[in-house]
């Protein structure tokens, strides 16, 4: 049985039971789940987690699900790498990715969307719906798909074909919406409060950003029962961000880890950077932009968890980064020849934000680092394909091979 | 009758100027505001409309006009 209690407030504190809410009904602030923390210190241990599956519901007691409802994709307990070539490059001493590209749809969304969809199917909803323009819809589609239940995906109407077909494929109902990205926003927004549909980051977002508190648990455990000292995670809503750190924090006080600051850096791309804005302005004010970079998946101009990503980062002596679309690029050829991870741009400005959070002394380079990689390459490949190796024409004979081989400035000096 | 929850930004001369009177003054529209914070050239206010729900589309594209950004109040929902 779940450990969680009812929602709170994150403002004024009010709480209310576990329903498909996500705003205070009293100052509008948003909903959080809270739990019984005595009952999970009485029973959560090491050994207990261990025992688990290979994937997020090892933690099963930390999130807000009963196990008779779990829609199971076998989501999470994603690769750890420890990243010593990266390292060297960018002159660092301890250097780990976590590679959630390793995920059922190929994306981080995967753990919210898992947790959101176990929680709507336990609150009855037969329906489970999203706005997206990726990784949110494929996740969706192929948990309701999982689940036998209905999937509604609402998408802008000039999204590219190739986005939309990884959703597609697991035969959601598709909502192209005639209108501006604001409209889309606004339809959802209202639709959420209309239809008994489970928007996952709408009106069950509270359980659905819990699962992001996975990362943190799976990274602390693979990396022997200890937290990182710091973390890079990419920051679009903010959400992600500040539940990584929560989760840290849990399995401090569950006396899971031992205790020890996490000084917490945020990336993001210059062209939607709204909170490293704010962050360098000294304010907890965001000021939403209209976003403009090839990073789509961080591309949210008005961030819901903005404030409290920029509380995270004072409060853990954290900091915050925004790189240039070329920097995106070079982040995600970095990441790929040096340790044979294929990111989407997100991950390009996860590695160019470390690269810039060491050069402007955000960074300790000898400390231990993660930085978190929250989607597959394939997703946005068309970002880096004028800039990837082309390959060397030759004819079918040895000879043509020799001649065009010695030329090309890639070749290399294969023995024999 | 409908109810909406939006939030306002208010940026450089919008400040100054008394929108959310005027909503309830040009229209059949009650506001009820909830959270804000404004600083000497820009803000936010999280409030509640309630009206007919063509009344309150009017309202707030009245409001845009004015140079006013509106949002649901749970941010940006569309997610890559």
């Amino acid at each position: 049985m779940t450990y969680a209690t009812c929602l709170a407030c994150r403002e004024c504190g009010r709480e209310f039971p576990l329903e498909p809410l996500h705003v205070c009904d009293f100052c509008f602030g948003p909903l959080e789940v809270a739990y019984d923390h005595d009952g999970i210190q009485s029973k959560i241990t090491r050994e207990r987690i261990e025992s688990g599956p290979r994937s997020i519901w090892r933690y099963i007691d930390l999130l807000p699900v009963d196990e008779d409802f779990i829609v199971d994709l076998n989501v999470g307990w994603t690769p750890l790498l420890k990243a010593d070539r990266l390292a060297e490059r960018l002159g660092m001493r301890e250097l780990w990715i976590k590679n959630d590209t390793c995920n059922p749809s190929w994306s981080f969304k995967d753990r919210v969307v898992a947790v959101a969809s176990s929680r709507a199917r336990q609150l009855g909803f037969q329906t489970l719906a999203c706005a997206s323009t990726g990784n949110l819809a494929n996740s969706v589609s192929a948990h309701a798909a999982r689940a036998g239940m209905e999937a509604i995906v609402f998408i802008p109407h000039d999204l590219e074909a190739g986005k939309v077909l990884g959703s597609a494929v697991y035969n959601p109902t598709i909502v192209s919406v005639n209108g501006s990205y604001d409209d889309v926003n606004r339809l959802c927004s209202e639709l959420a409060d209309n239809r008994h549909w489970a928007f996952v980051n709408i009106n069950v977002r509270p359980y659905y950003a819990e699962g992001s508190r996975t990362l943190a648990y799976e990274v602390a455990e693979q990396l022997g029962w200890r937290a990182p000292r710091q973390v890079v995670a990419p920051m679009a809503s903010g959400s992600l961000f500040t539940k990584i750190h929560k989760g840290f924090q849990e399995f401090q006080e569950y006396g899971l880890i031992e205790e020890s600051p996490v000084r917490m850096i945020g990336a993001q791309a210059e062209g939607c950077s709204p909170i490293t804005t704010a962050w360098r302005n000294e304010t907890t004010n965001i000021r939403p932009v209209k976003p403009n970079t090839i990073a789509k998946s961080l591309a949210i101009g008005n961030p819901a968890d903005g404030y409290y990503a920029l509380k995270t980062m004072k409060r853990t002596d954290g900091g915050s980064t925004a790189v240039t679309d070329p920097e995106v690029v070079e982040g995600i050829q970095m990441l790929a020849e040096c340790e044979g991870v294929f990111a989407e741009t997100a991950g390009g400005v996860t590695i160019a934000g470390l690269r810039q959070a060491i050069e402007t002394g955000q960074i300790d380079p000898d400390e231990t680092t993660v930085a978190f990689i929250t989607g597959g390459g394939l997703k946005t490949a068309d970002a880096v394909v004028e800039h990837v190796t082309q390959p060397i024409p030759v004819e079918g004979t040895l000879q043509s091979f020799e001649d065009a081989f010695a030329e090309a400035p890639q070749a290399v000096g294969v023995g024999g | 009758m409908a109810t909406r929850r939006v939030r306002f930004t208010f940026e450089g001369d919008a400040v100054k100027e008394p929108v959310i009177y005027l909503v309830g003054h040009e229209f059949e529209v009650v506001t009820n505001i909830r959270m804000a914070d404004v600083e000497h050239d820009f803000g936010w206010v999280v409030l509640e409309l309630d009206g007919d729900h063509d009344e309150i589309d009017r309202a707030l594209a009245w409001v845009e006009a004015k140079g006013v950004r509106i949002d649901p109040v749970a941010g940006d929902v569309v997610e890559s």
